[in-house]
């Protein structure tokens, strides 16, 4: 099971490194997408039975974060009609070593995480701490309204990947208002993408510097 | 009744999605503030009633921030009628929506008792808040309503590490994770100490966001000045409360585990820095709403410094909640009003609001007084409890920087206020319409006398409830 987890978690740390150094943003949503339906898999695999919660998490797992939220994603494009990533901040290559360097970052300090005896799958901690990084990475070095949305959503996806040290102890519908929230916060995102699309004629987030001192 | 006043609101809000009448619709919300107000004073009046389960209680300090919010959201309620009878061009229905289920969410904050459950409710307030901030549908408030977005979204999403890492601390040691507060104080000394460190600092970070500390606070300027004037008091005054409330719980679980001179340590210098950079931002501030944002900044500075010096600053710093919640009512109320009547709100276009709203003019700068700390005041009272407990503590350092900081914010609060209510108001001003009326002036007047009574005396049932919450967080089970 635990070698499962591990190879699954390493796909995961692969594809943060591959959404960091991709400037096709279609490219980029089916691979966050993907990320989704990996970890969406997760639960199921962290233990050796098969319990309700894990079941009932890892379905909703999967339909908000591969199937509902992208779809969300891809309409927000077309409708804003843009293909590529602008120039970003850091270029994309740089961000993608950024990004490994943030992983191994986040494997020096999870060592320092003690783990319980239970656990056994070393990856989770750093996996998730080297997937919040990539998404804050996203977040602040990409122009467009929606690779920060992405950005979101990988960071997101970081703090589910700890989550599932939780699943068994944390109550179901904790869990549940946990997605819930994640989905009504992508949901207002892209209604605001939409507005500054409309109001701006783009989703360059470099026009919105009117508010500042 | 728990149930009544975290469902209550929200079924409201569906009442006020499906109401056709954007006239009448607004008095929706006060028809929700009175009815909360009315079953907070009685839970208030016979604590049996707030009983629940497990993942609701009403524990102390969750008492006296529910009694906030539901006295502020009351005023701020009669107000709003009379801010949209000036909006009638723009539909209010999301608007109504969201501010009256942004009161059962605020209750539920106040009433969960369980970290997940906690979470759930603080990002639903955060969530809430969009619909207020885009309210005038402007391309600044767009900008404003993205930023606020996506800065809270990230801070929120720490916040849920943390209360991830927290449960951790549980699992690793080998208790049961249920993650209620009395479990999480009971097996506090137990917990494994490098997952609370850390859990603590996301939380901080995290829910500190949501405050507004710097450095987290760049949402709060752009939210502030760009939203309505009544919702930048609901945010000052409500909203950060229960940010306040959920670290306030996280530092009792700290306290708990006997980790005080750790969490001590952070909360003083992040009050510390919040205050200085809403010092320095304040200095030569043309925007008086941005202003009252860092005003904002500061006083959530003050209220973990305090946290931070802890023992006998804990009662101050309760009752700086409180009066914060009033101050900020008063000032960004009138501080909309005075927007409404010139146009602007930069003392380019902004001077002499005494003569051109007597009223709202007089209350601003009697708001400005107050705030800064000077007597008779409550401010006065709660910051000189902080100050004292910090020199009593031989925190000298925290307690003559936070001195330094008052004095700071002082100078560059004031030349902003005075440039406003004094000199001439511009022919344009003049011929706008409003006019200070019953709806938009009496609530802060209502506001300020709460202010200047705090000052002078502390009434029976708050200082029960201050004395109550301070014992609680004090004992450690």
């Amino acid at each position: 099971m635990n070698s499962t987890i591990n190879s699954l978690l390493v796909i995961v740390l692969m594809l943060n490194l591959f959404v960091l150094g991709t400037s096709r943003l279609r490219t980029i949503i089916r691979v966050v997408a993907a990320q989704g339906a990996l970890l969406g898999l997760a639960p199921l695999l962290m233990h050796e039975h098969l319990s309700l919660p894990s079941a009932g998490l890892s379905l909703a797992a999967i339909a908000l974060k591969a199937i509902v939220i992208p779809a969300m994603l891809f309409r927000a494009l077309r409708e804003a009609q843009i293909k590529r990533e602008v120039e970003p901040l850091i270029g994309f290559i740089p961000s993608m070593l950024l990004g490994a360097l943030a992983t191994g970052f986040a494997m020096v300090f999870a060592a320092h995480l003690p783990l319980a005896d239970q656990h056994t799958a070393p990856l989770v901690v750093p996996a998730s701490l080297a997937t919040v990084l990539a998404g804050f990475i996203l977040l602040t070095t990409r122009f467009k309204a929606i690779s920060q949305v992405i950005g979101y959503l990988v960071l997101e996806n970081g703090i589910f990947i700890f989550g599932l040290l939780l699943v068994e102890s944390m109550p179901l519908v904790v869990e549940m208002g946990v997605l819930l929230d994640l989905f009504v916060a992508i949901f207002v995102i892209c209604i605001i993408v939409n507005h500054i699309n409309r109001a701006f004629s783009s989703l360059d987030t470099r026009l919105l510097a009117e508010l500042k001192e | 009744m728990a149930y009544a006043l975290i469902l209550g609101p929200v079924l409201l809000a569906a009442i006020a999605l499906a109401f056709p009448s954007n006239r009448w619709r607004p008095w929706l919300i006060p028809a929700a503030g009175v009815g909360h107000a009315g079953g907070v004073a009685c839970v208030l009046w016979r604590p049996e009633l707030a009983m629940v389960s497990g993942w609701f209680v009403l524990d102390p300090p969750g008492r006296l921030v529910l009694a906030t919010i539901s006295g502020l959201f009351l005023v701020c309620s009669f107000y709003t009628v009379g801010y949209l009878r000036y909006r009638q061009e723009r539909s209010n229905r999301m608007f109504c929506a969201s501010m009256i289920s942004l009161l059962g969410m605020m209750t539920l904050v106040a009433w969960s008792h369980h970290l997940g459950l906690m979470w759930v409710a603080v990002e639903a307030t955060a969530l809430l808040a969009a619909p207020l901030i885009y309210f005038n549908h402007t391309p600044r408030s767009i900008e404003a309503t993205w930023k606020y977005l996506l800065v809270g979204s990230i801070g929120i999403a720490l916040a849920l590490l943390g209360s991830f890492f927290l449960g951790y601390s549980l699992l690793h040691a080998g208790l049961e994770s249920s993650l209620t507060f009395d479990h999480l104080l009971r097996e506090a000394p137990n917990l494994s100490k490098p997952w609370l460190h850390a859990g603590f600092v996301l939380l901080l970070v995290g829910y500190g966001t949501k405050m507004g500390l710097a450095p987290m606070h760049t949402w709060k300027p752009d939210a502030y000045g760009e939203a309505p004037g009544v919702v930048g008091a609901l945010f000052a005054g409500g909203v950060t409360s229960c940010a306040f409330l959920a670290i306030l719980r996280v530092y009792h679980v700290c306290l708990a585990a006997h980790e005080g001179a750790y969490t001590g340590r952070l909360l003083i210098f992040i009050g510390l820095f919040s205050m200085a950079v809403a010092g320095v931002f304040m200095v030569g501030q043309r925007d008086f709403k941005r202003m009252l944002a860092y005003s904002s900044v500061e006083h959530m500075g003050i209220l973990v410094l305090g946290l931070g010096i802890g023992g006998p600053a804990v009662f101050g710093t309760l009752l700086h909640m409180v009066n914060n919640a009033a101050c900020k009512g008063v000032l960004f109320l009138s501080a909309g009003n005075i927007h409404r009547a010139y146009g602007g709100k930069t003392t380019d276009v902004v001077s002499g609001a005494l003569r051109r709203l007597p009223l709202s003019g007089a209350l601003f700068m009697a708001g400005f007084l107050a705030i800064i700390g000077s007597p008779p005041f409550g401010p006065f009272v709660s910051e000189f409890m902080i100050f004292n407990a910090a020199f009593g503590q031989g925190r000298f350092v925290a307690g003559g920087l936070f001195l330094f900081f008052l004095l700071l914010v002082f100078i560059g609060m004031g030349a902003t206020v005075l440039a406003v209510v004094q000199g001439r108001a511009s022919a344009a001003a003049r011929a706008t319409a409003y006019r200070d009326g019953w709806l938009t002036g009496l609530p802060l007047v209502l506001l300020m006398a709460l202010v200047l009574m705090l000052g002078l005396y502390i009434p029976g049932p708050l200082k029960t409830l201050l004395t109550d919450a301070t014992h609680f967080l004090e004992v450690t089970p």
